[in-house]
């Protein structure tokens, strides 16, 4: 389970958000809603403990995230905004590198089991610098087929996709939020997912 | 879940075949070491006891501005497309990901100079064991090159004008290998043996195999937040 108690968040001058607090229990999901600017990423990255908030504390199971990261990152799936995807390499191979470095062997046919429902058949072998920014999004959320996380924290996981895509990833939250997994996401559209938990920044 | 090591691998492997990718920039690097140790012999004149004297000083400066031209790529492009952010967030060793890239900097920078630098010993007129020596010495120093240079580059990540600041930050820092580098050619050809200065240089090198990693790690973070 996620905790969030008390949270500030300062950039510069700005005050973000403060007195944040919330929890995510199993099975949950919960989006984050908010304007441009109005903190979302900056949330999730704390969340993530890649940054550390003004004030206040973020707990996965009840231990301190910045405190164990790699016990918690072991729980972790975080898919940012930005691609991580090396334009050099194909699909197949930006996949099986960014797992096997958090640990995890990938060989060629569980790559491709992975890259298929996402309707990229004939673009395994090509470099991702030929792929269009939808079809770059699809190799990202690939990594949610073949890394193990409890809590999934998706950044904009909707941007660039099409209606056949969105629908198949909506599918596959629902599948592990049934399997007792939990995720956080932000998004802007209106959500065809189970009702989950809401806050506005 | 693997080995320790297999993480640090796929972190080796993926740097390598991203280098492979872009063969240019390791040529060019290779290239600039080239003319810029050929330029000095054309400046200073054919005079051979001159050139064997300042041979090993020579071709230990281009190594350190060849090594240099690649510093400032080693974080920025994976600062700049989230890959960085992954690797911390990786359950994985963050540090022992960041040696690993450390390693495959040194296999694309430093190697293929420790290679060629015998070849461009000879028109120094540098005698056989002169030649050895030089390249034991740079097997040693330059792994040192790309660990130190690894600190600076990930200090200033995210700064404007990096490049020139990353000199500055990290020529100095070089000036101990620099020295017992050179110097242990330098003290054969005296009769002193070069035992001692390579030794001070591995002595740097297991140092800075330590620490350089970590303290990069460190800075690394800083950056993400």
């Amino acid at each position: 389970m996620l905790s969030v108690s008390h949270l500030t968040c300062q950039r510069g001058e700005r005050v973000l958000f403060q007195d944040l607090s919330f929890e995510l229990p199993e099975s949950q999901w919960l989006q984050i809603a908010g304007a441009n600017g109005a903190g979302k990423t900056s949330l999730l990255r704390i969340l993530c403990g890649l940054a550390e908030p003004v004030a206040g504390r973020v707990t996965w199971n009840g231990n301190a995230v910045r405190e164990n990261p790699e016990a918690y990152h072991a729980n972790l799936l975080y898919l940012g905004h930005q691609g991580a995807l090396k334009e050099e390499l194909t699909p197949l191979e930006n996949l099986a590198l960014s797992l096997g470095m958090e640990g995890f062997a990938v060989s060629e046919n569980t790559a491709l089991a992975a890259l298929h429902p996402f309707g990229l058949q004939g673009r395994e072998y090509l470099p991702v610098r030929f792929l269009s920014a939808g079809q770059r999004r699809r190799v990202l959320l690939c990594r949610l087929l073949l890394r193990p996380a409890r809590l999934w924290i998706l950044d904009e996981p909707y941007t660039a996709l099409d209606a056949h895509a969105v629908d198949f990833l909506s599918s596959l939250i629902e599948t592990h939020l049934s399997r007792g997994g939990s995720a956080v996401l932000t998004s802007h559209q209106s959500l065809s997912l189970s009702p989950g938990l809401c806050i506005t920044l | 879940m693997n080995g320790l090591l297999y993480p640090f691998q796929q972190s080796v492997r993926r740097d390598l075949l991203l280098a492979a990718r872009h063969k240019t920039e390791i040529i060019t690097a290779l290239f600039f070491f080239v003319i810029v140790v050929n330029l000095l012999p054309l400046g200073i004149g054919p005079d051979p006891d001159l050139l064997r004297k300042i041979a090993p000083g020579a071709l230990w400066i281009g190594a350190l501005l060849a090594t240099l031209l690649g510093l400032q790529r080693l974080f920025a492009p994976d600062h700049a497309d989230g890959t960085l952010e992954q690797m911390a967030l990786s359950p994985q060793s963050f540090t022992l990901l960041v040696a690993g890239k450390i390693l495959a900097h040194w296999l694309v920078a430093g190697l293929p100079v420790v290679l060629i630098a015998p070849v461009l010993g000879l028109q120094f007129d540098l005698s056989g064991r002169g030649l050895l020596i030089l390249t034991v010495s740079l097997l040693l120093g330059t792994p040192i090159l790309s660990l130190i240079g690894a600190v600076g580059a990930a200090l200033t990540l995210g700064v404007r004008g990096s490049g020139a600041l990353l000199s500055l930050l990290i020529l100095p820092l070089y000036i101990p290998a620099l020295i017992f580098g050179a110097g242990a050619v330098e003290a054969d050809l005296a009769g002193l043996g070069p035992e001692g200065h390579l030794s001070l240089l591995a002595a740097l090198l297991v140092v800075s195999t330590f620490f350089a990693p970590w303290v990069t790690t460190v800075a690394l973070r800083v950056a993400l937040e």
